[in-house]
């Protein structure tokens, strides 16, 4: 009796010890720089002499009054309701398109995923020279259809239909990957038996294909999410939230309060915001439709 | 009700010849089975009726209509896949309503013709499981349910039980057997379990590197064997073929100094004897007890006769220890001379004063 309790502490001990590596850097680096920021929130930033001082929901209350951050949230919203859709549902039209009996199909599926490859910042430095108005690439193409001339990165009513389009042509490609792995996964027959039965491609995709890529959809909808709310390299890069907010994003609003005003404090409190939206957004995805996805 | 035709069907991929122009035809209402060892173009032959590959040349006529050009959902037949093909997104009901619902028959239809299935096959209260909550043996009933309610005249089968354990085989094959015979369905069956196409099937067509070996009742591939193939294939265990040599007054068992067997033709000869029909006796073929495997109901010998080994079938269990000298007694009809160059058999060789050697006549 004693010596297997004796046993099975020790044993717990090892597992403790092995575990504690990986517990520490979790901790050092998510945990605790969570915990940090959300106390921060409830702290003013500390300037020349004046410390610290625990100011409540002071941030909190400024944040609901503050309309470049009422802009970032909708900015945002309208980001990610388009980029999302549209890459995935050109991902799949994409991964569709690449997966059949295609010549040449290995340099179309590299052509698609290249854009993925590229940093962001060298797409925003590929796409600034493609929205240059007068020579810029669209411009010269909209110009044998009587268009152009417009500043598409510089006039308020275009800078984030510009910045959407990008991160669309970025993501896909990356999100195709997925696809295309997960159609590889599905059986021919399947395919076969549905077709002897008397489905149509398109009943076949409807009734078949679609549902046994849900939880691929899924796995790319919530990295999509995420995508959404952190990828800001671009704003950085080629409109810094400009013209007049217009490109204001959450994220790249976090980092203008925190490292250009300076304002940490206030920056920690918009960090909670968005932490918070995001968790919420991911225990939606995992917690109810992870059920209805799932087959096995 | 309708059966199948088949001619000159033929597969070629690459250089690879899978089906080698294949010609048979069905009766309706009958169940065929497709044997031959792993690689000899069953599947093969069962996609390219179901429309699944396109031939290379050749052609399908189904009830008379000729289908070759038509893509699989417009033959009329219905398939029961190998790997069971159910879709695991659905409910067992849902998959096997899933022809009639993209076919868009109505839904009181879909149910009552669900309902009557569902009765026949037994799954009344699995009904809204999905494949991956269902035991083998269900999952290929669901796969037939899915194949018999499109009701079509014909139904394909790839080795639909190779999946299930030995119990349930026997079960599924009573099982696919009377419903082929109540539903009047034309069954093709592909297996490369002989028991299996011998117990079930009408005829066994017997294929063998992608070309039709022989084409008969079962009883005819059992007792006349077209080839060496076919009669090393059928039968557990298989059919002893041994090498004939020329001897005085004819040809006899290569090594041994017994009378003659078959009539001295121009080509090399070969003899088969099923084990089930070799007595121990008095008189006959000397040979030599090697050894011998007990089964229970009875035990098989190993014997020798002169160079050659030879498989005897015996009730019982086993009296002779090795080494022991027997003589090895067949009866005439049980005899099938075969052209050791060709394989086939060579029905024109059998030496005509048989009777009055070594081997009496007896009937089977
Ligand atoms: N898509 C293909 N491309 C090239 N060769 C193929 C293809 N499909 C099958 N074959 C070849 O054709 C031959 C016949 O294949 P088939 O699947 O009909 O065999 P089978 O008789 O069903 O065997 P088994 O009992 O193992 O299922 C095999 O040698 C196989 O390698
Ligand atoms: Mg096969």
């Amino acid at each position: 009796m004693r010596a297997g309790r004796l046993a099975g502490s020790r044993n717990a001990l090892t597992s403790a010890l092995l575990l504690l590596p990986a517990a520490v850097l979790l901790w050092v680096f998510t945990y605790q720089p969570i915990v940090t920021t959300v106390i921060d929130s409830f702290f003013s930033t500390a300037r020349g002499r004046r410390p610290s001082v625990f100011i409540g929901s002071t941030h909190y209350e400024t944040m609901v009054a503050d309309p470049v951050f009422w802009k970032a949230l909708v900015n945002n919203a309208i980001y990610a309701f388009t980029t999302i859709p549209i890459s995935m549902a050109l991902a799949l039209a994409m991964a569709l398109f690449v997966s059949g009996k295609l010549r040449g199909r290995g340099i179309v599926r590299m052509a698609y995923f290249t854009p993925t490859v590229l940093p962001m910042v060298a797409v925003a430095n590929i796409w600034l020279f493609f929205y240059t108005p007068d020579y810029g690439l669209v411009d010269q193409l909209l110009r044998h259809f009587g268009g152009g001339g417009a500043n598409w990165l510089g006039s308020k009513e275009t800078a984030l239909g510009a910045l959407i389009v990008i991160t669309i042509w970025k993501e896909a490609g990356f999100f195709m990957i997925f696809y295309l792995a997960a159609l590889q996964q599905i059986s021919p027959t399947l395919m076969e038996a549905a077709a002897l039965e008397g489905a149509s491609p398109w009943q076949r995709f409807r009734r078949v294909t679609l549902p046994l890529l849900m939880p691929t959809t899924l796995f790319v909808s919530i990295n999509a999410v995420i995508g959404a709310f952190r990828l800001v390299d671009h704003v950085i890069a080629m409109t810094r939230g400009g013209p007049d907010n217009a490109t204001v994003l959450l994220l790249f609003y976090v980092y203008q309060v925190g490292f250009g005003y300076w304002d940490t404090g206030y920056a920690a409190a918009l960090t909670v915001v968005l932490l918070a939206m995001l968790a919420l957004i991911a225990l939606f995805q995992f917690g109810y439709a992870d059920k209805r996805v799932h087959y096995r | 009700m309708s059966g199948i035709k088949v001619e000159g069907l033929a597969k070629v991929w690459g250089d690879f010849r899978a089906v080698g122009g294949i010609s048979f035809e069905t009766k309706p209402a009958e169940f065929v089975a497709l044997l031959g060892p792993s690689g000899c173009g069953k599947s093969t032959t069962l996609r390219l009726i179901a429309g699944l590959e396109t031939a290379t040349s050749g052609r399908i006529v189904i009830d008379g209509r000729d289908v070759s050009d038509l893509p699989s959902a417009e033959r009329n037949l219905s398939m029961v896949f190998q790997s069971y093909a159910l879709f695991p997104h659905l409910s067992v009901s849902e998959n096997i309503t899933f022809g009639l619902s993209v076919r868009r028959v109505p839904k009181a239809e879909q149910a009552r013709r669900l309902a009557r299935i569902v009765d026949l096959l037994g799954l009344g209260t699995l009904l809204s499981r999905r494949p991956s909550q269902l035991s083998g043996g269900q999952q290929q009933r669901v796969a037939l349910g899915r194949a018999l309610i499109a009701e079509t005249p014909v139904c394909l089968l790839d080795e639909p039980l190779s999946n299930l354990d030995a119990q349930l085989r026997s079960e599924m094959r009573n099982e696919i057997r009377s419903l082929q015979r109540r539903l009047g369905i034309t069954m093709v069956f592909v297996t490369h379990d002989q028991t299996e196409a011998m117990s079930m099937a009408d005829r066994v067509i017997l294929m063998r590197d992608g070309l039709i070996e022989q084409n008969g009742a079962p009883a005819e591939l059992y007792e006349q064997p077209a080839s060496v193939a076919v009669a090393r294939f059928i039968g557990t265990p298989p059919m002893n073929v041994v090498d004939l040599e020329p001897g005085p007054g004819g040809a006899t068992i290569a090594g041994a100094d017994g009378p003659p067997l078959a009539a001295l033709g121009d080509t090399p000869l070969q003899l088969g004897i099923r084990p089930e029909h070799i007595t121990f006796a008095d008189e006959g073929f000397a040979a030599v007890v090697e050894g011998s495997e007990y089964f229970g109901a009875d035990t098989i010998t190993a014997c020798r006769v002169g160079a050659q080994r030879m498989l005897v079938r015996t009730p019982g269990k086993p009296s002779l220890s090795p080494g022991a000298a027997v003589k090895l007694h067949w009866p005439a009809t049980a005899a099938h001379l075969f052209d050791r160059d060709t394989g086939r058999r060579r029905p024109d060789a059998v030496l005509p004063t048989q009777q009055d050697t070594g081997a009496t006549g007896e009937s089977l």
